[in-house]
């Protein structure tokens, strides 16, 4: 470009050093507005979390002090921190294991409430008799607390691992029966319309009607349902004990281990920020194109 | 005078027991092919004449009988074009005229020529472009043109549009008049279609039904458009006999069942 037009005049000279004439983008040119918008979304919070860790050094440094400041935790719990996959047996494992072993009571917990929440909603949702008889039930049983459960789940049960399945299923049941029973009674009377003059049969106005119309107040219910099984398997595990991160808590506090549960309580955190998310993302690609305009 | 093709007789629909009828009273006979347009201001019921023809709403008293066969429950042969066009969201144009197709061919079509046959709709309302695309990729007269096609595709005995094109801007509208004209002329349905707009009652109808203000609300007085087809819209702005069927319906509906002032 600057060969085929260069420069006449000492002015335009002066122009095009200020401003460089037009020419194709280079890749430097395409990364920099995603590098820019990366950083305008990552630097605020981080930003907060340094200021708020510099806060808590400063308040936790005291020699009275009842909780340690960061950086005792680091010098603590680096081991903790830097090997979350070592197994030395026993319950000495690390913070990944104890987590992966709680996702999984988690996995096989929610995975029961899924689908007995999806059949029981749906079935709430569309026959009246249904939601007269269930309904008063649910609502009260949705307002006992997850830790309620335990002591008669481990009575019936008398092993922890199926207690604490027990105590995820009846925790994330509710939101999931309840969402999906509202988007079942809200599918458009316009559907049902197109369904009766085509006489779709039963099953397939279930399958290819209410199934795709309900589905983003089912996944809304899923998850709040995923979000309520992480609080609760972590409280369940710190009565029933083993494996598991709610237990390590425990541990930890048991043997005045400070470092340690502040770094448990760091990863729990991530993690269940993680369930939500990808319950979010999930929800999102399978009801993508479900919901009008 | 042919055989009565559709017959609305003595339909009285009430809500609910001791209010005032919505219907009162309704009887149409439709031969075979025609095109009824049925109009009237709001609320004179003529949704609800539709749902009754539909089978989507039982009548309190009396009946519809299409061919011989009384109407009970809504089905493919009176398929209906819903105002707002009603396609499933998550599935694609094609997918929703191929539902339709499925349910009411399923035994009697193989698998190649339902496909076929759904394409043969699409093309009907020149939609074939955009047959993989979903409802909320498509303009609203593209939608629309989906619901005539899935409503053609279950081969109706007879067509029931309802307030098809109140949704469209007037560009829209007229375009999709001319398509449903055509399809019309080439098939030979019959139908019956819901409106408000006096001009679309005039340019696509055989017979003009004007309904009285609801509730009670029945046919006041039916208005035979002579007009020979295929008509144009052009040709018929400034012919004396679309004017005069104009102002017929107009004077019906502005002048001795004028709303009153509040609405």
């Amino acid at each position: 470009m600057n060969a085929l037009a260069p420069p006449a005049t000492p002015d335009e000279a002066m122009s095009s050093t200020t401003m460089p004439m037009r020419r194709a983008p280079s890749i430097a040119d395409r990364v920099r507005p995603h590098v820019q918008h990366g950083l305008a979304v990552t630097l605020p919070p981080l930003l907060v979390v340094i200021a708020l860790a510099a806060v808590w050094e400063w308040a936790a440094g005291g020699p009275d002090a009842t909780l340690p400041p960061p950086s005792r935790v680091w010098a603590d719990a680096k081991e903790l921190i830097l090997h979350p996959f070592y197994d030395r047996g026993g319950l000495d494992k690390g913070l990944g294991l104890h987590l992966l072993a709680s996702l999984q009571r988690v996995a096989v917990g929610f995975t029961l409430s899924a689908v007995v929440g999806v059949l029981l909603g749906m079935l709430v949702g569309t026959s009246r008799f249904a939601m007269r008889a269930l309904d008063p039930l649910f609502q009260v049983l949705r307002t006992i607390p997850p830790l309620a459960w335990l002591p008669l789940s481990l009575a019936a049960f008398r092993e922890a691992q199926p207690s604490a399945i027990f105590v995820i299923f009846i925790t994330a049941v509710w939101p999931i029966i309840i969402n999906t029973a509202v988007g079942v009674r809200n599918v458009p009377a316009d559907y049902r319309n197109v369904a009766r003059v085509i006489r779709l049969s039963r099953f397939d106005w279930f399958l290819r009607i209410v199934t795709p119309a309900a589905a983003p107040y089912i996944f809304t219910g899923l998850r709040i349902g995923v979000g309520l099984s992480w609080l609760a398997i972590i409280a369940a595990e710190m009565l029933i004990g083993g494996v598991g991160i709610g237990f390590f808590v425990w541990d930890a506090w048991n043997s005045s281990n400070l470092s340690d549960i502040i770094v448990a309580l760091t990863y729990i955190g991530i993690v269940g920020f993680m369930l939500d998310r990808m319950m979010a993302l999930i929800g999102r690609a399978v009801t993508r194109g479900t919901s009008e305009q | 005078m042919e055989r009565t093709f559709l017959d609305i007789s003595r339909v009285v629909v009430r809500f609910a027991p001791g209010a005032p009828p919505v219907l009162n009273g309704v009887d149409l006979k439709v031969k075979q092919g025609e095109y009824i347009a049925v109009i009237g201001h709001s609320g004179c019921g003529k949704s609800t004449l539709l749902n009754v023809v539909a089978g989507l709403l039982p009548a309190t008293l009396g009946g519809v009988v299409l061919e011989g066969s009384e109407v009970t429950e809504p089905g493919p042969d009176r398929a209906v074009v819903f105002q707002n066009h009603s396609l499933l969201p998550w599935l694609t144009v094609y997918e929703n005229v191929r539902l339709a197709v499925d349910r009411t061919a399923g035994r009697t079509m193989s698998r190649a020529e339902r496909d076929a046959w759904t394409l043969e709709n699409l093309a009907l309302v020149r939609m074939t472009d955009h047959a993989r695309k979903r409802p909320n990729e498509i303009s609203g007269g593209m939608k629309q043109r989906v619901g005539i096609a899935r409503a053609l595709a279950m081969r109706p005995k007879v067509l029931l549009l309802d307030e098809p094109f109140g949704a469209l801007d007037a560009l829209t509208r007229a375009h999709l008049q001319d398509q449903v004209m055509a399809i019309h002329a080439r098939l030979g349905t019959t139908v019956m279609m819901i409106t408000h707009d006096v001009d679309e009652a005039v340019l696509l109808s055989d017979r003009i039904v004007m309904m009285t203000n609801g509730p009670n609300a029945t046919i006041g007085e039916i208005l035979e458009v002579g007009l020979p087809r295929p008509r144009d819209r052009l040709a018929l702005a400034s012919d004396p006999r679309f004017l005069s069927a104009r102002e017929a319906v107009l004077r019906f509906l502005h002048e001795r069942h004028a709303l009153p002032a509040v609405a």
